[in-house]
């Protein structure tokens, strides 16, 4: 049995799509967590700061007294600390770089990507903002099939650290497509990842921890007035 | 052990992410071609391996491309796993901290390191200085942490965060020399001082090192390409 009496914690809060991820990554190890709501226009809570004090950022794992830092590295830490779970990182080496690679590929070019749209001013800055990310959907739907070898996700039968590390956007995804009265994700241009993402939102990993998208784009109204008027927002 | 041929590596000689592949290559004893790439004008095969960052390195192993160098160290460590030294620790723990540091040298800190460079005028080339110390200073206090008395932040041998940190050293020599000031030196770093020069004569990694005057010369010459493109 591995550390089942040793207390698990996620500090996060229920919009961010990177704490998403550590949840989904311990829901499929069937792990029991606290979850502690960051406040979110009141300041970063003392426990995040002494947690995360190079970054300040959510989402942290506190695993007994140890804090992890950095969804991706959260995720690979709860593959490699409860290794008896469903496996979240594929086995062999070349489809973990695979999957390393499009993960690294999302957090630093397409998510900013599709930031972008929401922040973008007139209609030819939003055009171009969404040919960026319909862009590097065309080349998703491309590793879809390399990866998921005719099976429902990018891990194969089951999701994995891919399916998580992409998953874990579809909620903005999905407000940004309402916003931008845009289809990103479409029959005609990418129906894998289309049908993908249905299968993905209702796994049971992933269906009771991923955030409504009316609540979300309300929600993100808030941040994009907050945004544009006084302060930054926090990331 | 993989014949040369099986492996390779595309790679520019001043780029430190190269010498992260490199070196793990090195730590496996792991035959390999080693291509030099001319960046002006990227070969057929670099733009086919690494088709959507077209950058440097690319692994080709057998008739597989990664990309990215701290993947490509991973993936090394992953496929020659029989192969010691261990590059990352055995412990979860452990390799999740590794893994945050070396993260947080890539994007966060090899910002600061390319800003002092490329940064214009005296005072974004000062913030940039004073960020590069910020991160060496958190270096120095991880180095006491990790290395438990032992030469290295991977302890014994060298490990996975001393490759992405120890890559960048020879850059922090032309900065130290551009700048005139001393970044890693026995009175504010001892420990990184002493780890540095443990690091740099290494059997993997002093071959590959590049040669200091010819990347202040390279250093220079990126500086004026960069300043003079539109940005």
């Amino acid at each position: 049995m591995e550390k089942s009496d040793v207390k698990v914690k996620v500090l996060g809060s229920w919009s961010s799509p990177f704490v998403l991820r550590a949840r989904i990554a311990l829901n499929i190890k069937s792990v029991n967590y606290e979850f502690l709501q960051e406040r979110l226009w009141e300041g970063k809570s003392e426990l995040l700061l002494k947690s995360n004090p190079v970054h300040k950022k959510i989402p942290v794992l506190i695993h007994g007294e140890q804090p992890i830092c950095e969804s991706l590295i959260i995720v690979q830490y709860i593959d490699e600390a409860w290794s008896s779970g469903p496996s979240i990182l594929p086995s062999d080496p070349y489809e973990r770089a695979t999957a390393r690679f499009w993960a690294a590929y999302l957090d630093e070019k397409w998510f900013p990507s599709m930031r972008s749209v929401g922040i973008a001013q007139g209609d030819d800055a939003k055009k171009a903002a969404i040919a960026q990310v319909e862009e590097g959907l065309a080349l998703l739907e491309e590793a879809f099939a390399k990866c998921s070898k005719g099976k429902a996700f990018f891990g194969g039968d089951q999701i994995g650290f891919l399916d998580i590390s992409f998953g874990s956007f579809l909620g903005w995804l999905r407000v940004t497509e309402k916003m931008s009265e845009t289809k990103l994700l479409s029959e005609a241009k990418t129906p894998a990842l289309l049908s993908w993402a249905h299968k993905f939102c209702s796994h049971p990993a992933v269906k009771d921890v991923m955030p409504d998208t009316e609540k979300l784009a309300e929600f993100s109204k808030t941040i994009l007035a907050r945004f544009r008027g006084a302060a930054p927002p926090k990331s | 052990m993989a014949e040369s041929s099986d492996v390779k590596v595309l790679g520019s000689w001043p780029s430190p992410f190269v010498l992260r592949a490199r070196i793990a290559l090195h730590l496996k004893s792991v035959n390999y071609e080693y291509v030099e790439e001319n960046l002006e004008s990227k070969s057929e095969l670099l733009l086919k391996s690494n088709p959507v960052h077209k950058k440097v390195p690319v692994l080709l192993h057998g008739g597989n491309s990664i990309s990215e160098s701290l993947i490509i160290v991973q993936y090394i460590e992953e496929v020659w796993s029989s192969a010691a030294p261990s590059i990352l620790p055995s412990n979860p723990y452990e390799r999740a901290i590794s893994r945050f540091w070396a993260a947080y040298v890539d994007d966060k800190w090899f910002n600061a390191l390319r800003a002092t460079l490329l940064a214009e005028g005296e005072e974004a080339k000062k913030a940039a200085l004073a960020q590069v110390e910020e991160g060496l200073a958190l270096f120095e206090e991880e180095y006491e942490k990790l290395s438990k008395g032992k030469p290295f932040f991977g302890g014994d041998e060298i490990g996975y965060l001393d490759i992405a940190i120890g890559c960048f050293l020879v850059w922090i020599q032309v900065i130290e020399k551009f700048s005139e000031m001393k970044l890693i030196d026995e009175a504010n770093t001892p420990r990184l001082f002493q780890w540095a020069d443990g690091f740099s004569s290494h059997v993997a990694v002093k071959d590959v090192l590049p040669d200091v005057e010819a990347l202040a010369q390279f250093g220079l010459k990126l500086r004026a390409k960069f300043l003079k493109t539109p940005q």
